[in-house]
């Protein structure tokens, strides 16, 4: 069945890319991927599972980050955020049979740090990919499965600078996000962490040389060292590991298996690789193997 | 609960930064304030306008434009706090610290300069005239006959203002200090299984302090009122 699907899925983007290799080449604009909507989506889940009640309903809400560029990204102008998280939330709003290029059928709601579990447990996102890093206290609250990306925590320097680690700023200041595990992280590395309302603000302060580093996903820094090239850059090994993974609630835990499926046919068909390179790559980040997804836990 | 419980030297230490910021602002903004409220009841009509300004200006912004300000715009206008640089303990007060200080001061000497106008005003005209009669300065008018009268007149008013300090603190928050709100959101972020309880924990410990100001400023009161 899942096979069968998957081929499916290869043929279609096989064909939506003749198609587009025929019609307008040079329409590159919005830099998303242009992702095969399923049809009749519906009859494929079984009933009383959310997704067909979604399906049904043809409408969705996926909480995305808006401020972190190259993973859920929202300039004042756009109307849908971009990024990696959002490429794969499109891959799952498709697989309901909803286009996810529609706003009238896909809300992108924008979910911080602080509000993710809570708006999952109150039913106002439907799925979380927002960088959201697996934890097993999430998991007490939440559905948390995947990860369908692995990174970790490095830093963003000033071009000149001459720290090279974590380890030569004991003692010193680095700014990350109030509040977020990357703080805690820069503290049980020695540095002190100091907290802001956002990674663009700790890069204003890296810039005006208030604090000397930020640190947060190596991936996101990219995307900011891409914005400000020649005067920041991305520093040091990755000093800790995040499993970003996709969350759901435990309300209705048939969509984890649902969630894996879809994300194991994106490995295997290649669009997972497809949309890393349209959101990461341009930030000079290779394109990894695609991580071993977690097991459902038992229903 | 228990999360802060285990943390508990991360939650006392929050709350130390809560406090210092709370004192330190506290003191400058009386200062500031009560140097606001001479310029604006004094005899020279400049200085009466400028305190009026300065008033008008600092108290129609919002908190977060002004922590805004210091820590994105005066930066790029050379105005920094990188002399700041004191380490007590495993308290570190550097260039964050003091452009939080400096926008909760100005903020607040805003609200302490009117509510000791208040005061002012409840002074009768007769003492001020009666203190020009001895032959005081204007200075001397104020600090020795009108001011310690205005004080306790603006008493009540005056710990209003300054516990809204104590809340207002929390703004530091996102502005580079690691306060107790900093602090709450890190809890709520490791242990979100446990939310309810952690804003409980954080409530608490501002109810205390808060509770702690209106006991100090009840107390004060009724000194005071054995005193005339």
């Amino acid at each position: 069945m899942r096979f069968i699907r998957a081929k499916a899925v290869v043929a279609g983007l096989g064909l939506a890319l003749s198609m587009a290799a025929c019609g307008d080449a040079g329409d590159d604009d919005d830099g998303g991927s242009d992702v095969e909507v399923k049809e009749n989506a519906a009859d494929e889940f079984d009933d009383g599972t959310r997704m067909k009640e979604l399906a049904e309903a043809g409408k969705v809400t996926v909480g995305v980050k808006y401020d972190q560029p190259g993973l859920g990204f929202k300039g004042a102008t756009d109307d849908i955020p971009s990024g990696f998280d959002v490429e794969v939330a499109k891959l799952l709003v498709a697989d309901l049979g909803i286009d996810p290029e529609d706003t009238s059928a896909v809300t992108y709601q924008e979910t911080i740090s602080d509000n993710r579990e809570p708006f999952l447990q109150q039913g106002k996102v439907d799925l979380v990919l927002a960088s959201y890093s697996i934890t097993d206290d999430r998991r007490k609250v939440v559905g948390q499965t995947g990860p369908y990306f692995l990174t970790g925590q490095q830093l963003l320097v000033p071009a000149d600078s001459d720290v090279e680690s974590i380890a030569d700023l004991a003692g010193q200041e680095v700014c990350s996000v109030t509040g977020s595990t990357s703080i805690d992280r820069i503290n049980e590395q020695g540095a002190k962490g100091v907290g802001f309302d956002s990674y663009s603000e700790c890069v204003q302060k890296v810039l005006d040389g208030t604090v000397p580093a930020m640190s947060t996903d190596g991936s996101i820094l990219a995307g900011y060292a891409a914005q400000n090239e020649g005067q920041l850059k991305v520093v040091g090994e990755e000093f800790s590991e995040e499993r970003i993974g996709v969350g759901y609630s435990l309300d209705h835990p048939e969509m984890c298996e649902w969630i894996n499926d879809v994300l194991e046919e994106s490995f295997e068909d290649g669009s997972w690789a497809d949309a890393f390179e349209k959101t990461l790559g341009p930030s000079g980040i290779e394109t990894p193997d695609p991580p071993e997804l977690d097991a459902c836990p038992a229903a | 609960m228990e999360a802060v419980f285990d943390n508990v030297d991360a939650y006392l230490k929050a709350f130390g930064y809560t406090l210092a910021l709370f004192l330190v602002s506290g003191v400058l903004s009386m200062v500031l304030g009560t140097f606001l409220v001479a310029l604006r009841v004094g005899p020279i009509a400049v200085l009466r306008w400028a305190g009026a300004t300065y008033v008008t200006l600092v108290r129609n912004t919002p908190l977060v434009i002004v922590f805004a300000f210091f820590s994105f715009a005066a930066p790029t206008l050379g105005i920094r706090f990188t002399w700041l640089d004191v380490h007590i303990d495993d308290y570190d007060f550097t260039a964050l610290f003091g452009a939080a200080v400096a926008s909760l001061t100005l903020y607040t000497s805003s609200f302490v300069c009117e509510a000791l106008r208040a005061g002012v005003n409840a002074v009768p005209l007769g003492q001020a005239e009666a203190a020009r009669a001895i032959g005081l300065p204007f200075s001397g008018v104020m600090s020795q006959v009108v001011l310690p009268q205005a004080l306790r007149a603006s008493l009540p008013p005056l710990a209003s203002v300054q516990i809204a300090l104590i809340k207002n603190t929390s703004v530091a928050a996102v502005f580079g200090v690691a306060e107790a709100t900093a602090q709450m959101r890190g809890f709520t972020n490791d242990f979100s299984s446990q939310r309810l309880g952690i804003f409980v924990a954080f409530a608490i410990g501002y109810i205390v302090i808060v509770e702690v100001v209106s006991l100090l400023s009840a107390s004060l009161e009724r000194r005071w009122r054995a005193a005339t």
